[in-house]
């Protein structure tokens, strides 16, 4: 349980919150920008009235899915730095799981708020009953601890390693909010299907690199 | 700046460092806006864009008026006919009625797309002239009968029926059309008929979704006979005075208003008296889940959502769900002595 942090490169520290150097200063406050117009068109659209005849639900799948798929791209970063040598989604990955985060907060704000009206009763009782929204519930918890030890700070304070073997936890939200989409859909699986298989292939990619290390390291 | 025919005060001179660092700013600057609309653009095309459900586009093909008789009564201004408890008419509920352009803009026909707006915008690919129902099985007299002539044989009534879909979502739609029961006596079943099993057309090119394998086609639905005798039972041929559009199972469908609106089998080609119960297309898909009765029941959950309320579209709180819809007092009694929780 100790060899990740051997593995522990400086650009991995940098995208952890430690200051990036000032070459791409421009790129993460970019992404976030970037990242908040979908939110920007969705409200625009929703006081013009034009997010068709069930807004709500639409606001919700829109919310959802810009939460999973901005949690993909997070994990993204480590899996593209290992194929192509690029290291600047490195410098990103924390404003992109942050921008997940805040988007499945915002998906589940507007289901509690709007959706339900804030009926507890309700809220409780759809999150033990149905394992599709339990699903949704427990991804968005998994994503509390790591947007709480997003910063340089906590990084420090954790240990890398430590910090580190928490973070794999955006793996088990993605795995769970892609299984909050399968059940959600009724019949046609092709959408959670896909984002089912690019998770599956950056999996693939880090568990290639882990083994070809490991192949590695013995001469 | 350009040449000055004199030389311009020192304090007029931008260093070069600041002068090379405002490039390399307007530089960041630009790269920053590129990058954050590109990242904006490509969620937005994402998430709203593509396949998904946007803004709805015109409403394929074109419903004509319908019926000789006088064009509908427009909605009853809100809470004008509640007054009279005993003047209840579950033929023509006084609820808000649903806008036609969602009517015929938010529509499950799987046939005609799997989302909710691409029914739609496919459904100019249905041909409705010629139609034929078969009217088979357990009948005294089979035939195969042309619409226009079936519209012939019943007068077209107006019927303002509560339409909840299995999704939780539901409407209020001024249908046209004519009792099934009507029809069904004319076939004059035979002593064996005990379900009625209706089926949508057959045909990829007019039915494109039909080339997916979301569900197997045709489309089978079905009803026990007394059900399908039941007053309330329509096979409708328009809604707001107008014909069907594609989206909503034009030429002819069926309404059930007690039950979920999966039961209402649209652009319906047979109509067949069964001795046995028929295997329901989505029973068939996922029998847990959807029930041969599916009849509305805030007490059955659906197992990924809950049935106790419904969001009636046009509205953003929900309200609780009524047994069979709102109508227990005319059904219930045909499941008196069955346990709803198992026959769902």
């Amino acid at each position: 349980m100790r060899a990740p942090a051997r593995t522990m490169s400086p650009p991995r520290a940098a995208a952890a919150g430690v200051p990036a150097g000032r070459k791409l200063a421009w790129l993460p406050p970019a992404v976030v920008a970037g990242g908040l117009i979908p939110l920007a068109v969705l409200g625009v659209r929703a006081g013009a009235g034009a997010l068709g005849p069930d807004p709500v639900a639409e606001a919700l799948n829109q919310l959802g899915l810009l939460a999973l798929v901005l949690l993909v791209a997070s994990l993204a970063a480590t899996p593209v730095k290992l194929v192509s040598g690029w290291t600047f989604p490195l410098r990103i990955r924390k404003e992109l799981g942050l921008l997940a985060f805040f988007y499945a907060c915002a998906h589940f704000l507007t289901y509690a708020i709007v959706d339900q009206g804030l009926e507890v009763r309700a809220i409780v009782e759809d999150i033990t009953e149905r394992p599709f929204i339990l699903a949704g519930f427990v991804a968005l918890l998994a994503l509390v601890p790591l947007a709480a030890t997003s910063t340089a700070r906590m990084l420090k304070r954790l240990g890398a390693a430590r910090w580190k073997r928490l973070h794999r936890l955006a793996y088990v939200a993605a795995v769970l909010g892609i299984v909050h989409f399968f059940l959600r859909v009724k019949k046609d699986t092709t959408e959670p299907m896909i984002y089912g298989a690019l998770l599956a292939l950056l999996f693939a990619v880090r568990i290639a690199s882990a083994v070809l290390r490991r192949r590695a390291a013995p001469r | 700046m350009s040449k000055l025919p004199k030389e311009p005060p020192a304090g007029e001179i931008t260093p070069p460092a600041l002068y090379l660092r405002r490039r390399e700013l307007l530089k960041s600057a630009a790269l920053f806006a590129g990058t954050a609309s590109a990242i904006g653009g490509g969620l937005v095309w994402l998430t709203g864009g593509a396949a998904r459900l946007s803004a709805a586009g015109a409403p394929g093909g074109e419903a004509t008026p319908l019926g000789s008789a006088a064009a509908p009564p427009g909605p009853p201004a809100a809470g004008a006919s509640s007054s009279g408890t005993s003047s209840r008419d579950p033929f023509v509920t006084d609820e808000a009625r649903t806008s036609y352009e969602d009517i015929v803009s938010y529509n499950n026909f799987y046939e005609l797309g799997l989302s909710k707006s691409e029914p739609a915008r496919n459904a100019g690919r249905l041909r409705l002239r010629p139609w034929a129902i078969a009217c088979e099985g357990e009948v005294k007299k089979p035939e195969v009968v042309d619409l226009d002539t079936l519209l012939r044989w019943f007068p077209l009534e107006e019927r303002v029926y509560r339409m909840r879909c299995v999704e939780a979502w539901s409407m209020v739609i001024p249908w046209l059309g004519f009792p099934l029961g009507a029809l069904l006596r004319r076939l004059d079943p035979t002593s064996r008929a005990r379900y009625v099993q209706f089926t949508t057309l057959l045909d990829r090119e007019q039915l494109p979704g039909q080339r997916s394998d979301v569900l197997e086609w045709p489309y089978v639905e079905g009803l026990r006979i007394d059900e399908a005798m039941h007053p309330l039972t329509m096979l409708a041929v328009g809604l707001y005075g107008k014909t069907l559009l594609g989206q909503n199972g034009a030429p002819i469908r069926l309404v059930v208003p007690w039950k979920y609106g999966f039961k209402g089998c649209k652009s319906i080609v047979s109509i067949k008296l069964t001795e046995r119960q028929p295997a329901t297309s989505w029973s068939r898909a996922a029998p847990d889940e959807y029930g041969f009765y599916a009849n509305v029941n805030p007490a059955v959950d659906h197992p990924r959502w809950s049935q106790a309320t419904e969001r009636r579209i046009g509205e953003l709180r929900r309200r609780p769900t009524l047994p069979f819809n709102g109508y227990a007092e005319e059904v219930a009694g045909l499941y008196s002595g069955m346990d709803l929780r198992e026959s769902f």
